[in-house]
């Protein structure tokens, strides 16, 4: 599995312009684990504090994120790792008394910047929700609505982009024929499926997914995964999961978050069998949380 | 560890808590009966006096000073003028106020003050808006006793309740669907116009139909800012003078003569049906909204 990936990178390098060493990585364990490996800095959170009103959700979160890989964040409820996953589309934005310190740069930009602009940045960095939240409108609306909304109103343009999302989301057999349909009348794996298609109709740099399949049943759940991998090829994917063996199983990193810190950051083979820390392993054994 | 200390089993009350059970049972259907008998009744006067006199000679005809003669014209056309034109005017607004408080506004202390004004103004009584819609309208504004001052005045009266039942219709639209929209990079008025609204609209629909409903019977308000109650003419235009369906039904009612009483009750089915098809469009739209959102 390893080896395979390994020269998966390999094969890749030649085309990454702006490479860095893993060796960058705050937690030395990782620089000794995979020196070997080289990856691009796709996002990186600096010294990341961030406040509801009083109370402090994240202290100093430093991560970065690589291209073309899975990122998860695993940690207990209300450590803070879904706060954080909004904090790179700035989806915090929308409540009330919240606040942000440190520097989050999507490729070297910041995204708190005054000249960016919120909406412009989540067309960049896409986001799958918990609940599965398709629109009250069809199937082919639902996907249409991204492009429509940045501006697309040719209607065989728009055709294409609906097929070829649902095509990349694995939905596209299931629905082709059934487009006018409303998205409401699928069943949740599916209606999961259409907000990932949707996501990827706008052509995101970065995928972000907050628990996608803790609404699922194990076989739709099986289905997310697989498309997950298969999104990896294209895309950079944080996910955010309660599901550790899910963790295990598609991600490449893994950031462990307590109590709104992160523990420990790594490889996901290297966390999930030798942890530094104490309440990582403890965590992963599933002695709490 | 586990020595067991004698427990007394737990009396049983269940014969008494049964009873209490029956005896509020039968108080609340009681207090049903009360109502559903009362408006029975009500109808059933109202009925027996002014089924006779309803045709569609009385719909065409103007008051006139005897009984057999007079009809509700003037009264109906003024009524569906000054509703219309409270419709265009305090829908707009009431709904752009609600959609800034709910999706716009800041929490701060002057929209908690601007918040807590409307929900007290929705409870000033009418006859206080029609002071203030005679002093405004009628003559600061010189519109007279006209249409434009009674829908103005009316405006006024329902627009506290338009924004309030309004902003209960945005709060009802999941949040979820806000930041499916926010998350595909739609800007604010993107996801209000698209989203929002559309979700929110059975609910607005019934809030502003409401509304209106009060509007047509509120009496107060269009005697206050003097409209006629004699009117052999309808409205042609916003400035005409006009009478109301309520005010001709105060003035018939007022009457010593039997005849007179019987065209009262007539125009009283006239105006409940108005109320009722407007209700029956309010519940229409709820039930269609409750069904595209499931």
């Amino acid at each position: 599995m390893i080896k395979l990936e390994n020269m998966e990178f390999n094969g890749q390098q030649q085309a990454q312009t702006k490479t860095m060493a893993a060796a960058a990585v705050p937690t030395p364990d990782v620089a000794v684990r995979s020196q070997k490996r080289e990856e691009t800095v796709r996002a990186e959170a600096k010294d990341v504090n961030f406040f509801y009103g009083d109370f402090q959700a994240l202290k100093n979160i430093n991560i970065h994120v690589f291209d073309r890989r899975i990122t998860a964040l695993i940690g207990p409820s209300g450590c803070g790792k879904s706060t954080f996953l909004r904090t790179l589309n700035r989806m915090n934005d929308l409540i009330e008394g919240a606040r942000v310190e440190g520097s989050i740069t999507i490729d070297g930009q910041d995204v708190n910047a005054p000249g960016v602009d919120a909406a412009d940045l989540r067309k960049r960095v896409g986001m799958v929700f918990q609940r599965p939240n398709p629109f009250p409108m069809s199937i082919f609306d639902n996907i249409a609505y991204g492009p429509r909304i940045h501006g697309e109103k040719n209607k065989k343009a728009l055709g294409e982009i609906v097929e070829r999302s649902l095509r990349q989301a694995a939905l596209w057999d299931e629905v082709k024929d059934v487009q006018k349909r409303s998205a409401l009348a699928l069943s949740g794996g599916q209606q999961q499926r259409l907000c990932i298609a949707r996501v990827l109709a706008v052509e995101p740099e970065v995928v972000l997914m907050d628990e996608p399949a803790s609404a699922l049943d194990p076989n739709s759940t099986y289905r997310i995964e697989e498309l997950m991998t298969e999104l990896k090829n294209d895309y950079t994917i944080v996910l955010v999961t309660h599901n550790m063996q899910q963790a295990a199983r598609v991600s490449d990193y893994t950031g462990f978050f307590l109590r709104g810190e992160m523990k420990e950051f790594g490889a996901t083979d290297k966390i999930f069998t030798t942890p530094e820390q104490k309440e990582t392993e403890d965590y992963i054994r599933g002695r709490f949380g | 560890m586990s020595t067991k200390t004698p427990t007394r089993p737990p009396q049983s009350n269940l014969a008494r808590r049964k009873r209490a059970e029956r005896v509020f049972y039968a108080l609340c259907l009681a207090a049903t009966f009360t109502a559903v008998l009362l408006l029975v009744l009500l109808l059933y006067g109202v009925i027996r006096d002014g089924i006779g006199r309803l045709n569609w000679e009385f719909l065409q005809s103007f008051p006139s000073r005897f009984a057999h003669r007079a009809g509700i014209k003037a009264a109906l056309y003024g009524t569906l003028w000054v509703i219309s034109l409270t419709g265009l005017i305090a829908v707009p607004i009431g709904v752009a106020a609600a959609i800034y408080l709910e999706e716009y506004a800041q929490k701060n202390r002057l929209n908690a003050f601007i918040q807590m004004n409307i929900a007290n103004l929705a409870g000033v009584p009418s006859v206080v808006y029609a002071l203030l819609g005679l002093a405004l309208f009628v003559r600061f504004f010189g519109f007279g006793r006209s249409v434009i001052a009674g829908a103005l005045t009316m405006s006024l009266l329902i627009l506290p309740t338009v924004i309030i039942a309004t902003q209960e219709a945005l709060r009802a639209v999941p949040s979820s669907l806000r930041e499916a929209s926010f998350g595909l990079g739609a800007t604010r008025w993107q996801t209000i116009r698209l989203q929002v609204l559309p979700a929110a609209f059975g609910g607005i629909m019934t809030g502003i139909i409401l509304s209106l409903s009060r509007a047509i019977g509120e009496t107060a308000p269009l005697i206050t800012i003097g409209a006629l109650t004699f009117v052999t003419f309808v409205p042609r235009g916003p400035m005409d003078s006009f009478t109301a369906l309520p005010i001709q039904i105060f003035n018939w009612a007022s009457r010593p003569q039997q005849a007179f009483h019987e065209v009262a009750a007539a125009a009283i089915l006239v105006l409940l049906a108005v109320l009722l098809v407007m209700n029956s469009i309010a519940i229409f739209l709820r039930q269609r909204q409750r069904r595209r959102l499931s």
